[in-house]
């Protein structure tokens, strides 16, 4: 795909902290907490290493959100254009899987803890997305005295 | 979504680049579809029907593994050979029904397949082949994380590029390699998933 490319100009892309990486990570311990979970179907998985796989992927999650609010300048418009259409679609998705545990008699602290994972899900998605858009679009403007 | 005016250059790409063809980041024509297809879901999940569980398990996941493959192994190869201005004006029309046409296969198959499966006992621990299925969660959790974390970033950050008034073409190539390379190891990981299925449904 290289070779007919050749005659635009290669482009610096701007250095920015791992966001896509973390996000990345947070979303593998999600789903590894939610094979481990479903291996054990229908006995119920001893909840310690679950419970410490969200509890480790939400504060990873926390740590990004962290992270990326102290990238100056960025482009917030663009990055919660794109982010808050992809919540909205990945709350539906997350709300269709919620659904089908819910009408499996899933219940107690296997909820919580599902219901957790696809919150994580839903959050961490339209991060990934939201970033993978702005760190390519010019920043706004700084506000004029 | 707005939608860019019909003749705009693509300045940045090549000199000689035709006008950009109009197009919808979000193409909001298909949505009703979308809609359909996850009502119709709810009610396969709502009335426990088998037949109908299964179809959106089969139809979906052929689909999906389908589309994956002919993106990664087909499409892409001969995208690479194709111009900077043919690859772009591709793309404006392509990329944005994967928007729209993945995630939905991706969840019907999955909530679908899950759901059959617990209906027909796949799902227990005591059952025979569950090595098997547990073999297809983590092969599904790694096409997951690779769709979510790369193959579909990449493909919303192309539509958002060529909607700039001066797109840059090296920067779509690369996101455009991302993306076939992405669908191209999906594609092949949903082989693995075929031969386990196919084990599966033969017992």
């Amino acid at each position: 795909m290289t070779a007919t490319l050749d005659h635009t100009a290669p482009t610096i892309e701007r250095q920015f902290p791992p966001i896509r990486q973390m996000a990345m990570v947070t979303l593998a311990l999600v789903i590894v907490g939610g094979i481990y979970l479903a291996a054990y179907l229908p006995r119920r998985a001893p909840f310690g290493p679950a419970v410490g796989l969200v509890v480790a992927a939400d504060l990873l999650l926390l740590v990004n959100v962290v992270v990326l609010s102290r990238i100056k300048p960025f482009a917030w418009g663009t990055f919660f254009l794109v982010a808050k259409w992809a919540l909205l679609a990945y709350v539906v998705i997350a709300g269709l899987l919620e659904y089908v545990f819910v009408t499996d008699h899933t219940r107690g602290h296997m909820l919580v803890l599902l219901t957790l994972m696809l919150a994580t899900f839903a959050v961490t998605i339209p991060l990934i997305l939201g970033f993978s858009v702005a760190r390519y679009a010019d920043p706004a403007p700084a506000p004029t005295d | 979504m707005a939608t860019v005016t019909e003749g705009v250059p693509a300045v940045g790409l090549t000199a000689e680049a035709p006008p950009r063809p109009s197009f919808e980041i979000v193409p909001l024509r298909g949505l009703p579809i979308v809609a359909i297809v996850l009502v119709g879901l709810v009610g396969a999940l709502a009335s426990n029907r088998l037949w109908a569980l299964d179809f959106f398990h089969v139809a979906g996941g052929g689909l999906w593994t389908g589309i994956d493959l002919f993106v990664g192994f087909i499409v892409g190869p001969i995208l690479g050979r194709m111009s900077i201005p043919a690859r772009v004006e591709f793309s404006t029309r392509f990329m944005p029904k994967m928007l729209l046409v993945m995630p939905t296969l991706v969840i019907v198959t999955l909530t679908a397949g899950w759901q059959l499966a617990r209906h027909l006992g796949n799902l227990s621990a005591v059952y025979p082949h569950h090595g098997w299925l547990v073999a297809s969660y983590i092969i599904v959790g790694v096409m997951t994380l690779i769709a979510l974390g790369l193959l579909e970033p990449a493909n919303v950050a192309v539509l958002f590029e060529l909607k700039k008034p001066e797109p840059n073409g090296e920067r779509i190539g690369r996101l455009m390699r991302i993306f076939i390379f992405t669908a191209g190891i999906t594609g092949a990981l949903q082989v693995a998933t075929l031969i386990i299925m196919s084990r599966l449904a033969t017992g």
